[in-house]
């Protein structure tokens, strides 16, 4: 067979170019769905939080079981329990959160018109701003609610954490990318609760479903008063607190 | 036929070079972006197997209760039955997984006790609370307590 020079580039150009889109569309047929755990629907789950402050001690067992859990690097945290402490009824609050809480807190005030703890995580908030800023779609909100970070993709820009109106977010020093709390999705998608509810001795924490009708949260939230940090945000945040002060940012 | 498209020659040499610009953006971007990007939104659906895959820590009240039947019982009838067993004595799945690979610790009680009991004024009134000091002079709470069913007299 002879061939000049320009049907061989023609020939290999087509050759090239169609198995290019056979292979396409050969990866898109196989490739099937991603998820892990195959009783696991995600659609079947909304996840949330709901946290009683009139339980909580200020233990900082949340904490510890939170970084064994998740290797979380020492001086950052995924969750955190701030001491509110306000002296008079009219009076700015003073907040400490002494290495996050994980130590306990030491008594540091005498009297005043009341004192109480706060625990704080990732609101896995619906309408997530970490999630708008992200450049590279590297965090984004699960079918099932939870809001994730995707370390191979995450750039480590910081916008999210510039973002994230509740300061969750940190870098992580040794992978520099974003961190925070993943709401233990590798035990929910188990069926075991997070780290943090199953060490709080107070069940001060409670996972909770949103979409499972059998959830004792909807009981709860029928029948108490809660709170959202932050709702002039509108972000839609999903951890939900039961006798939340006013003074609480 | 070749007479009619003369005037037109430089339109299609256009034309291919647009669709030779768009077939290489198709196959760049195939190979550019990952699999199922879009599959649930703007980012890699894969990223969901791969955290749910991490390794757990906490093995969990219920699998504790699976050998530890006896000292679970007992706590489940006192006052510490909503107090999760791996909240004192740590996380434990390597220990589910092989009790013989790791052994834990029995939990100091002079220490452990404390931190949930020491008293303090942002602590929530009905929790109780001691000063450690006064209460028992330094001894381990589990001089008199007996943890799993902390009340006195049982």
């Amino acid at each position: 067979m002879s061939m000049n020079r320009r049907e061989l580039l023609a020939q290999s150009g087509k050759f090239i170019l169609l198995t290019g889109a056979a292979a396409a569309a050969w990866d898109y047929i196989v490739e099937g769905r991603a998820e892990a755990a195959p009783t696991y629907k995600t659609t079947d789950h909304w996840w949330a939080m709901v946290i009683d402050i009139d339980k909580c001690i200020g233990c900082g067992n949340c904490v510890n079981a939170c970084a064994t859990e998740n290797n979380v690097p020492e001086g950052f945290f995924r969750t955190w329990v701030e001491r509110y402490h306000i002296e008079h009824w009219d009076s700015e609050p003073q907040v400490d959160s002494p290495n996050g809480g994980k130590d306990g807190f030491p008594e540091k005030y005498q009297g005043g018109a009341k004192s109480f703890f706060v625990p704080k995580l990732c609101n896995h908030c619906a309408d997530s701003p970490c999630v708008q800023v992200c450049p590279v779609g590297a965090t984004f909100v699960t079918p099932d609610g939870v809001v994730l970070v995707d370390e191979k993709y995450c750039l480590g820009c910081r916008y999210c954490v510039q973002a994230c109106p509740y300061g969750c977010r940190f870098i992580n020093p040794a992978k520099n990318t974003a961190e925070k709390c993943t709401l233990c999705y590798h035990r929910i998608t188990q069926g075991l609760t997070t780290a943090c509810c199953e060490s709080c001795p107070t069940s001060a924490r409670q996972l909770a479903d949103l979409k499972n009708p059998r959830d004792p949260v909807h009981e709860f939230l029928r029948t108490h008063s809660v709170q959202v940090l932050k709702p002039h945000m509108a972000t839609h945040a999903k951890v939900f607190y039961k006798g939340l002060d006013g003074s609480v940012r | 036929m070749k007479e009619k498209w003369k005037d037109a020659e430089h339109l299609i040499r256009v034309a291919l070079l647009f669709i030779c610009g768009l077939v290489l953006f198709v196959v760049v971007r195939h190979f550019v972006v990952p699999a199922g990007f879009g599959q649930y939104g703007h980012y890699r659906p894969q990223a969901l197997g791969e955290i749910a895959a991490r390794p757990i820590s906490f093995a969990g009240r219920d699998t504790c209760a699976m050998c530890h039947d006896d000292e679970f019982k007992m706590k489940q009838a006192g006052k510490h039955a909503g107090v999760g067993c791996e909240a004192c004595h740590g996380a434990l799945a390597a220990h589910a997984d092989d009790p013989s690979k790791l052994v834990p610790k029995k939990p100091d009680t002079a220490v452990l006790c404390v931190r949930c009991h020491e008293a303090n004024t942002a602590k929530p009134k009905n929790f109780p609370q001691v000063n450690s000091k006064e209460h028992s002079g330094g001894a381990a709470c589990g001089t008199c307590h007996q943890p799993h069913s902390p009340a006195m007299g049982k």
